[in-house]
């Protein structure tokens, strides 16, 4: 098992070291000069010349990197450039709120898709099966920005039960954990039918059903367990995305988490904070799906001998 | 194809979507019933009428028009962007699994594991946020995220393909690399190609939305259905038609590229047919 997860865990490390290069080069890729597009059109050469030697872009390029890659080390990811404060505390103060919701997209998600998922698999081939089937395609196809705003009108707007935005008690969070988390549920509910499809084929399945247990039972103690392997792979894998969906989300919803930083770093062109977001979802991202591994590994210890 | 339609009805409409779409976007400046730039102040906000069908937006601007040439601009992103990324991450892909070696290894950890390391949505953010805004570096930004998925389909393909006989035949008869590549190779894996081109549309056309939505899109006044959402957005309670036409347009077009998609994935895969 501590092997396993070793070998994985050093098999990340490329993977972050790429991930935190293309994060530096990315402020090397503006067209023309980043820092006179920090200050906007106009602004006064003597200026520019002061933010660059401040953001220390005036320096050969690989002795920037070196001194990212040292900040970094110490968990210094610079400071932000229109208020001037360090982007780690930014980020931090941020991103709980990030992880309550994603928290939440996904309890959201499982709580729409295991039931619709067993249901769709057990009534194979009827009409109810084609619904949940069409429902999950439209799920897949409704992007958060639409899925919010139309669910705003609804819940917000016409019925008047929950609020528009912003963050608050638990009902703040139904709105956007839905929108976040309904292209989730669509992508889970496939997984499990198809999961559970192949599960009920097999003969535990039929030993469960001639001991004469109820159906129930069965599907949920017997089928259902088994038949989660690999939805926990999808869901993981999934739950890193779901960081980055939540760009989109944060933005419809007002909420005050790392994706609306990111937002309004993009619209200040605030580089360095910008940098900070990107490298903190990516990192989560391969956080998450590194954690994925090591839950499956222990749910199905298979998986550690191969 | 035509069985495929006959037999799958999801499948039928979401061709006859895509079909109407197509007409749409290249005939969008004759169809219009308005001018969708042309504002129009005392009609603001109004909803829909018979004049104006899908009403107007906070300029005044008919948004059936404005609709009807977003579709020409989300339909011109998605067909390109399938386009470069499909040509370049194929061709990418394909010759890295087929020559193997140092060029496989460099192709798999270098182009498709960074890639693929960061979420595309967010690859593509990151991307447009720092290349600016505007229509070719949209493109672009949207290419370079979708090449990893063909990259790596491609070299699985090809990594099997070359091994069959025919292939084996080819060396045989003396063929020479790229012919045996081109010619033999590369028309046996455009099935499951056609299936994340369909795909990959549907993605293209949503993350161009997004990156619109959030203002990294397409500049205003041309009209992107995600710029519109987010223009509709501070009308939710004085105008949801705003909202509401845009995202009817959106996930129709994305749901019947799914369905396309979808119904070509079961039909070329009948094994998923039986699960």
């Amino acid at each position: 098992m501590a092997a396993f997860l070793l070998r994985r865990l050093v098999l990340t490390i490329p993977v972050v070291w790429i991930v935190v290069t293309l994060v530096f080069a990315l402020i090397h890729i503006v067209p023309g000069d980043p820092v006179a597009q920090m200050l906007g059109e106009g602004a006064p050469q003597p200026e520019i010349q002061k933010l660059r030697h401040e953001l220390g872009l005036d320096l050969p390029l690989l002795e920037q990197y070196r001194i990212y890659l040292l900040g970094l080390l110490r968990g210094d990811l610079g400071t932000s450039f229109r208020n001037q404060e360090s982007v780690l505390r930014a980020i931090a103060t941020r991103y709980p709120a990030t992880i309550q919701l994603a928290a939440a997209a996904i309890l959201v998600s499982l709580i729409l898709s295991i039931p619709a998922g067993v249901v769709s698999a057990v009534k194979r081939g009827t009409v109810l099966d084609s619904a949940i089937g069409v429902f999950s395609l439209l799920g897949l196809s409704l992007p958060n920005f639409a899925l919010g705003p139309l669910l705003i009108l609804l819940f917000s707007i016409f019925l008047g039960v929950l609020p528009v935005s912003g963050r608050g008690g638990l009902a703040h969070l139904i709105l956007p954990a839905i929108t976040l988390g309904g292209g989730l549920a669509a992508i889970t509910t496939r997984m499990v039918r198809s999961s559970m499809l192949e599960e009920i084929q097999q003969d535990y399945i039929r030993t469960a059903r001639a001991k004469g247990l109820p159906e129930r039972v069965v599907l949920f103690r017997h089928a259902l367990r088994n038949g989660m392997l690999p939805v926990v792979t999808i869901l993981g894998l999934q739950a890193g995305a779901l960081l980055a969906g939540a760009i989109i989300t944060e933005s419809v919803f007002a909420w005050p988490g790392l994706g609306r930083l990111t937002v309004q770093a993009i619209n200040a062109r605030d580089y360095p904070l910008l940098q900070g977001c990107i490298l903190t979802i990516s990192l989560s991202y391969i956080l998450v799906n590194l954690l994925t591994d090591a839950i499956y590994s222990v749910v199905d210890p298979r998986i550690r001998y191969e | 194809m035509s069985s495929l339609l006959r037999r799958n009805k999801l499948a039928a409409f979401g061709f006859i979507v895509i079909c109407s779409l197509t007409f749409v976007a290249l005939f969008a400046p004759w169809i219009m019933p308005y001018d969708p730039s042309v504002q129009d102040l005392a009609s603001r906000l109004l909803g829909p009428s018979w004049d104006h069908p899908f009403g107007n937006d906070e300029l005044g601007r008919d948004i059936l028009s404005r609709v009807l040439l977003g579709a020409r601009i989300s339909m011109r992103v998605g067909a390109m962007v399938v386009l470069l990324s499909g040509i370049f991450g194929v061709l990418i892909g394909g010759i890295a699994g087929y020559v193997g070696g140092r060029i496989d290894t460099f192709v798999t950890v270098v182009v498709v594991n960074s890639l693929m390391a960061f979420p595309g949505v967010l690859l593509a953010i990151a991307l447009v946020a720092f290349l600016g805004p505007g229509i070719d570096r949209l493109i672009f930004a949207l290419s370079v995220v979708g090449l990893a998925g063909y990259a790596r389909l491609a070299r699985g393909q090809v990594l099997k393909v070359k091994t069959l006989e025919f292939v084996e035949a080819a060396i045989a008869l003396g063929a020479s690399g790229p012919r045996i590549f081109f010619l033999h190779v590369l028309p046996s894996i455009i099935q499951p190609i056609l299936v994340q081109v369909s795909i990959g549309m549907a993605a293209a056309i949503m993350f161009e939305a997004s990156l619109s939505f959030l203002g990294l899109g397409i500049a205003p006044p041309a009209p992107s259905w995600g710029a519109m959402l987010n223009d509709g957005r501070g009308h939710l309670f004085d105008a949801p038609h705003m909202v509401v036409f845009p995202s009817v347009a959106l996930v129709l077009t994305v749901l019947s590229f799914n369905f396309l998609g979808d119904a070509l994935r079961d039909w070329l895969d009948p094994k998923s047919l039986k699960s």
